[in-house]
C-alpha cells in the first residue's frame, strides 16, 4: 500500500465532477431549493475528492454526474466532519 | 419546513424496584375475593375500585373517571416470601455463578473490571451492543474456585427447571432459596454490576427476585358477565386468585410454624404461580388450565405472537364499513364497476347529513326501512342519539326527520367504493370502483381489471371498504378511481386491457378479410355504445357486408392515428408494411383500422399500444370506456366465430409424426457422435472450456435444435386456424413453446441449467448402463405430452418440475422481503411541488425526481419517443 503512486482522482470517468461553491453564491442555491444547509445531502470532510479539492466543513459542494435518465444529473452537497 | 425535528437520542429500559412498585400501587391486595353477595366490588380485593372501574355507573375511587374514561390503576401483592421472575432466570443463574457466593464480589481481579468497564463504555458511546463484553466478563468470572477478595470457596451452581438454583458441593447438593439468591445479590457493589452490563441505579440485581407482586389495573382483566347472569373472571384474574391464595396459606402456615417441608412445598407452589402468571408457556413448567383444560393466557400469551398486542393488536388493525367475499367474473360489467351482492349492499352504510336540498331524498330512504332496498340502517338525532330504523318506526321516523340529522343510508348503485386485493404490493392493488348492486353472493368485476389486482377467479377473496366522508369519496374519485390507474406508473403503459378471449377474440375478428352481414354487425356492438350503422364495406350476393376491421372501428375514438407491427409479425428482412401476408403490419387513420391484426400488442394489458395512445392522447375517460367497448365486442366476437379447445386439436397427421421421429433420431445420432468423438478425445474444446463441458454444451445445443424443429413441424402441421395456434400467435394464452410441447417433444429436462446427472454412481437411473452419456439417459423427452412420456421420461420430468416448484417457492418469499425493506426505507419519501424528492424532515433526497423529473406513469413505456411521435402526428407520415 505504501508504494502506491499517489494520483489524482479528478478526471477520472468514474469520478463524478466536483466543484466548489463560493460562499456568496451558496444562498442562490439555497434560496432555489427553499432549503437550509442542514437539509442538502452530505459529504464527508474525509471523502477523498472533497480532500482534493480542499473544501471545508459548511462549505457546499456542486457534483454533477451522468444519469442514466437525465444525461446530466446536478447534485448539491454539504461538507461535514 | 426548515427546523429539523427533535430525535429521540435513547430509550432506557430498566427493571422495577419493590419500592417502585409500592409507590405506583393503589390499594395493596389482601383478599382473593372478588364481588360481594350485592356485586359490588370487595375493597382490597382483586376487582377493588381504586384499581378501576369496568362496571358502567360506577366510579374510580383513584381518579374519579367513569368506566372508559379511568385508565385503571395498579395495585400490589406483598409476597410472603420472594420468588424468582421467569423471565430473568437466565440473568439470575449468570450472575450466581459470577459473583462470590460470601460477599458478592464479581470474581475477576481489578485490572480485568477496569478492561471490560471500559470496554463497555466504549462500545455504549458509539451506539454498538455490549452482550459479547458482558457475556465474556460472566464466562471470565465463572472461572476461580475461590474468591479473590474474601477467600470464600466457590460452590458450583445448577440450575434445575426454570428457576431452581442447586449448588453442589461434592456429592452434597443445597437448594439456594429465592431469599437466598436475593441476598446474596443484595451484597453486589454498585462497580461490578456495571461491569455486568447492567445500570446499578436503574437495574440490580435483586430486583430479578420478586418481593412484591404488581397487580394489573382491572380494566386489562375485566370480567363479563354471561347471559345467565353469571360473572366470568378474566384469566388473569384467575391466576392472582390462585398467587394471593397460596400466598395466605403460607404465611399462615409459617406463623403457625410448620415443618420446613412444608414450608418449602407452599413455596415452590407460589413461585409456580407467580411463573405461569408471567408466562404460562415456559419449558419445564406444566401450563396453569382452566377448568375446562384449556391453558390460561397470562401475561405473555397476551404479548407474544401473532394475533398478541403488538403484532396483532398494534400493528394490524380492523376496520367497520368493510366486506370480503369470492370474486367472480362479469364481462358486462364496465371495468370501473363492480358487483356488490344485495345482502351486503343492505348492511353497509354511508352517513348522509340531512339538508334542505336532500331532505325528501333521504326521507324516502327511511320510508323505504332497512329491509328494502335502497333503504336507510340508522338516523341520528341533533344530539347524537342513533336511532334503528326498523319496518314499524320507519314512517314514523321519516315524518319526525329534520335538517341536521344524519341518516345512515343503504349502499346503493354508483356509490364509489375502494376495492383491494392481497396481498398490496403495489397502488393499483386498491382501486376505487362504483357499485353495481346485483343478486347473489360473490363481487363480480370486469376480467379487464384482474391484471392489477393479480386476481382470478379459482376461489380469490377481495375486500371492499366503503367510503364515509364526501371527502374520502372525492379524493378516491379523482386519484385512484379505476380510469385514472389505466397506466402503471411502473413502466408508463397500460396495466388495465384485454386478456385471454378479449385478445382472442379480437384476432379472429380483424384477422385478414373477414365480412360480417347486418345482423352480426349489429349483434357484435349491441352492448357498446355505438348507435350508428356505417356504410358497409360492399355488397356480396347483393347483401351489404362489412369487415372485421370495420367493426373494430367503430370503438376508436376519432381521429386516432396509429402505425405499428403487430405481435404476430415476424420480423422480415424486408418488411411489405400493409402487404404484409400475415396481416401483422398495422394501420390506424382518423380512426379507422386501414390493415393490421389487433391482438396483444394493440389491446392487451401490460403491452396494448392502442390503449396506450388512447388514454396519453385522449382522457381516461375516453380510454375506459374503449376498454369496455372493446372487451364487450371482443366476447361477442368470440361467440361469434366460436372457440374451443381439445384434445384432439393437437392431432397431428402420420406424416408428420414420422418425421418428427426420424429429426429426433438424427438428432440422438448426432449426440452419440459427439459422445464418440468426445470418447476418442477428438472433440475440440470450446474457449474457456474443458472438453467434458463442451461436450455438455453441445449436446444441449443439439437437442434443444432438435425440440424447435420439432415444434415448427407441429406448428406447420397444425396451421393458423388452429385455436391453440390462434391463443399463442395473439398473445392471448400459451406459446409456441407450450404447443411444441403438447404436440412434438417435450425436450431436455433441466437441473440447475444442466442435463440431469443425479441419481446412482454413474448413471441418472438403473436401467441405463454406468458412464452412458447417451440423451435418454440424462433426462432428454422424446415423447410430447399428447403422445405420453415412458416411465423413465416420466421420471426425468418429474425432477425437472420439483426445481421448478422450489424455485418459485424460494423466490417469492426472497423478493417479497426485499420488496418489504425497500418500501419500509423508501415509504414516507414524497415528491415536493418543485419537483425535489424529501422526506419528512424536508432533507433533500433527490434535486430532481429520477434526475430527469419525468413521471414514468406519463412516459412513453420510458422511451424517449414523444417528440418523434408529435412529428409523425403532424406531418402524417413515418419518420426514419
Amino acid at each position: 500500500m505504501k508504494n502506491m503512486k499517489e494520483f489524482s482522482l479528478i478526471g477520472h470517468n468514474m469520478v463524478p465532477q466536483h466543484i466548489l461553491i463560493p460562499e456568496n453564491e451558496v444562498n442562490k442555491v439555497l434560496k432555489e431549493y427553499g432549503v437550509d444547509k442542514e437539509q442538502l445531502p452530505k459529504i464527508k470532510l474525509a471523502d477523498p475528492v472533497i480532500v482534493e479539492i480542499g473544501a471545508e466543513i459548511g462549505d457546499v459542494i456542486k457534483v454533477i454526474r451522468n444519469s442514466p435518465t437525465a444525461g446530466e444529473a446536478v447534485v448539491y452537497r454539504l461538507v461535514i466532519e | 419546513m426548515s427546523a429539523v425535528p427533535k430525535k429521540i437520542k435513547e430509550i432506557q429500559f430498566g427493571l422495577i424496584s419493590p419500592k417502585e412498585f409500592r409507590k405506583m400501587s393503589v390499594t395493596r391486595v389482601i383478599t382473593a375475593d372478588t364481588y360481594d353477595d350485592d356485586g359490588f366490588p370487595i375493597e382490597m380485593g382483586l376487582m377493588d375500585p381504586k384499581m378501576g372501574v369496568i362496571d358502567p355507573g360506577l366510579r374510580c375511587k383513584t381518579c374519579g373517571g367513569r368506566a372508559g374514561e379511568c385508565p385503571g390503576h395498579f395495585g400490589h401483592v406483598e409476597l410472603i416470601a420472594p420468588v424468582v421472575h421467569v423471565g430473568f432466570a437466565k440473568l439470575i443463574r449468570k450472575i450466581l455463578r459470577a459473583t462470590c457466593r460470601d460477599c458478592g464480589a464479581l470474581l475477576l481481579d481489578s485490572n480485568q473490571k477496569k478492561q471490560y468497564l471500559e470496554q463497555i463504555r466504549m462500545l455504549r458511546k458509539i451506539g454498538q451492543p455490549i452482550e459479547d463484553i458482558t457475556n465474556e466478563a460472566f464466562k471470565e468470572a465463572r472461572k476461580p474456585k475461590t474468591c479473590q477478595y474474601c477467600g470464600a470457596r466457590q460452590l458450583d451452581v445448577k440450575v434445575e427447571k426454570p428457576s431452581t438454583y442447586v449448588e453442589k458441593d461434592g456429592t452434597h447438593e443445597h437448594k439456594l432459596m429465592a431469599s437466598d439468591i436475593r441476598s446474596r445479590f443484595e451484597k453486589i457493589s454498585n462497580d461490578d454490576i456495571e461491569v455486568m452490563g447492567m445500570d446499578p441505579s436503574k437495574a440490580r440485581p435483586e430486583w430479578t427476585i420478586m418481593t412484591v407482586l404488581p397487580v394489573p389495573p382491572v380494566t386489562m382483566r375485566p370480567s363479563i358477565t354471561l347471559e345467565s347472569g353469571q360473572r366470568s373472571e378474566d384469566d388473569l384474574t384467575h391466576k392472582l386468585v390462585d398467587i394471593i391464595r397460596i400466598n395466605q396459606r403460607f404465611q399462615e402456615n409459617r406463623e403457625a410454624g410448620a415443618p420446613q417441608l412444608i414450608i418449602e412445598d407452599l413455596w415452590e407452589l407460589l413461585q409456580y404461580h407467580v411463573t405461569t402468571f408471567i408466562d404460562n408457556a415456559v419449558s419445564g413448567v406444566p401450563p396453569a388450565r382452566h377448568r375446562s383444560g384449556r391453558p390460561l393466557k397470562t401475561l405473555s400469551q397476551r404479548l407474544k405472537g401473532k394475533e398478541g398486542r403488538f403484532r396483532g393488536s398494534l400493528s394490524g388493525k380492523r376496520v367497520n364499513f368493510s366486506a370480503r367475499t369470492v370474486i367472480s367474473p362479469d364481462p358486462n360489467l364496465s371495468i370501473s364497476e363492480v358487483g356488490v351482492p344485495l345482502s351486503m349492499a343492505m348492511e353497509l352504510s354511508i352517513p348522509v347529513n340531512v339538508t334542505k336540498r336532500n331532505l325528501e331524498e333521504v326521507r324516502e330512504f327511511i320510508k323505504r326501512g332497512p329491509d328494502n332496498h335502497p333503504g336507510a340502517n340508522y338516523v341520528i338525532r341533533d344530539d347524537n342519539r342513533r336511532l334503528k330504523v326498523t319496518d314499524k318506526n320507519c314512517e314514523e321516523l321519516a315524518e319526525t326527520l329534520e335538517l341536521g340529522w344524519k341518516v345512515d343510508r343503504q349502499l346503493k348503485n354508483g356509490d364509489i367504493i375502494l376495492f383491494n386485493r392481497q396481498p398490496s404490493l403495489h397502488r393499483m392493488s386498491i382501486m376505487a370502483h362504483e357499485v353495481k348492486v346485483l343478486p347473489h353472493k360473490t363481487f363480480r368485476l370486469n376480467p379487464a381489471v384482474c391484471p392489477p389486482y393479480n386476481a382470478d377467479f379459482d376461489g380469490d377473496e377481495m375486500n371492499m371498504h366503503v367510503l364515509q366522508t364526501e371527502e374520502a369519496r372525492a379524493e378516491a374519485k379523482m386519484l385512484i378511481h379505476v380510469q385514472e390507474n389505466i397506466l402503471s406508473p411502473r413502466f408508463g403503459g397500460p396495466i388495465i386491457g384485454g386478456i385471454h378471449d378479449h385478445i382472442s377474440g379480437m384476432y379472429m375478428l380483424t384477422k385478414g378479410d373477414n365480412r360480417v352481414d347486418k345482423n352480426d354487425f349489429l349483434e357484435m356492438l349491441r352492448k357498446s355504445r355505438i348507435t350508428e350503422i356505417v356504410e358497409p364495406a360492399g355488397e356480396e350476393d347483393g347483401k351489404p357486408y362489412w369487415t372485421g376491421k370495420n367493426v373494430f372501428s367503430q370503438i376508436l375514438p376519432d381521429g386516432l392515428n396509429m402505425t405499428y407491427k403487430a405481435l404476430l409479425c415476424e420480423n422480415c428482412d424486408t418488411c411489405k408494411k400493409e402487404d404484409c401476408n400475415r396481416d401483422a403490419y398495422v394501420t390506424i387513420r382518423d380512426g379507422q383500422l386501414l390493415s393490421g391484426t389487433i391482438d396483444e400488442k394493440a389491446v392487451g394489458a401490460f403491452k396494448g399500444l392502442i390503449l396506450d395512445r388512447i388514454v396519453k392522447d385522449y382522457t381516461p375517460a375516453v380510454a375506459l370506456q374503449f376498454i369496455d367497448d372493446m372487451t364487450r365486442l371482443a366476447i361477442r366476437s368470440i361467440m361469434h366465430f366460436g372457440f374451443s379447445f381439445g384434445i384432439n386439436d393437437e392431432d397431428i397427421p402420420d406424416e408428420a409424426s414420422a418425421q418428427i421421429s426420424e429429426l429426433l433420431e438424427e438428432a440422438e445420432m448426432r449426440v452419440m457422435d459427439f459422445i464418440i468423438a468426445f470418447n476418442e478425445e477428438n472433440l475440440e474444446p470450446l474457449p474457456g472450456r474443458t472438453v467434458a463441458e463442451t461436450l455438455e454444451l453441445r449436446i444441449m445445443q443439439e437437442l434443444g435444435k432438435a425440440r424447435d424443429a420439432t415444434g415448427e413441424i407441429a406448428g406447420k402441421y397444425l396451421g393458423l386456424d388452429n385455436t391453440a395456434v390462434i391463443m399463442a400467435v395473439s398473445g392471448a394464452r400459451g406459446s409456441m413453446l407450450n404447443l411444441t410441447q403438447m404436440a412434438g417433444c417435450v425436450g431436455q429436462q433441466a437441473v440447475r441449467g444442466e442435463r440431469i446427472r443425479r441419481g446412482y454412481a454413474g448413471r441418472t437411473l438403473s436401467n441405463f448402463n454406468h458412464g452412458d452419456l447417451g440423451a435418454a439417459a440424462h433426462g432428454f423427452v422424446k415423447s410430447s405430452y399428447k403422445k405420453g412420456l415412458s416411465p423413465t421420461e416420466y421420471f426425468f420430468h418429474a425432477i425437472g418440475g420439483r426445481e421448478g416448484l422450489v424455485d418459485t417457492a424460494v423466490r417469492t418469499s426472497q423478493s417479497g422481503y426485499l420488496q418489504r425493506r425497500l418500501v419500509n426505507a423508501l415509504q414516507d419519501l414524497e415528491v415536493q411541488y418543485d419537483g425535489t424528492v424529501r422526506d419528512t424532515r424536508g432533507m433533500v433526497v433527490q434535486f430532481k425526481y429520477g434526475e430527469d423529473g419525468v413521471d414514468p406513469m406519463k412516459s412513453d413505456y420510458s422511451r424517449p419517443q414523444t417528440i418523434r411521435r408529435i412529428i409523425e402526428d403532424v406531418i402524417g407520415k413515418e419518420v426514419e
